[in-house]
């Protein structure tokens, strides 16, 4: 990965308390697991910000090694790596979440 | 990849585990694996489905598009 998207990818995780890495914008999701993560999150009403991955090849890719974790999406709190789809939908079953959040 | 296949990928990687491959939409493409193994004793969710892909690490790349994973420690 180039240092340069190493940085881009930093500093978008530090942009918002809640960041979210996903196929398509929460508006218009271009795959079922982004889909799930971002109806979670509005459910919650916990307030996030996004970037779109089919946007940025190089942040596509870039992301997988980043996280060591090899799909899209990936959801970030306080700059740290929280999980993909399932954890972040079991994570919210369980309060988990929401006390990460609060 | 096969159901099958990915099941023996993942039943080789974490020896003992139990592997449950479902196919909710028949599409043999969007699954889901519920793994239990006594492994993930102790280990946090990220890690626990950090071991599951490692025993895809291949795969992930390119055959598998929608692998849901549930994991369990029994």
């Amino acid at each position: 990965m180039e240092a340069t998207t190493k940085s881009q990818i930093e500093d978008l995780i530090k942009s918002k308390k809640v960041f979210l890495f996903m196929k398509g914008t929460p508006e218009m999701p271009q795959c079922g697991f982004s889909a799930g993560v971002v109806t979670v999150l509005k459910n919650l009403k916990i307030d996030f910000g996004s970037f779109n991955v089919l946007s940025d090849m190089k942040v596509r890719e870039g992301i997988k090694e980043f996280a060591n974790w090899p799909t899209i999406p990936q959801l970030y709190i306080n700059g740290e790596f929280v999980g993909g789809h399932d954890i972040t939908v079991q994570m919210a079953s369980s309060g988990e979440l929401q006390k990460m959040v609060s | 990849m096969t159901i099958p296949e990915i099941q023996a990928k993942i039943e080789a990687g974490l020896p003992g585990s139990t592997v449950q491959i479902l196919d909710p939409y028949r599409d043999g493409v969007h699954i889901k694996a519920v793994v239990t193994y006594k492994g993930f004793s102790g280990k946090s969710l990220i890690e626990q489905h950090r071991m599951v892909y490692a025993t895809l690490r291949e795969e992930m790349k390119e055959e598998i598009h929608a692998l849901a994973l549930e994991t369990r420690s029994e």
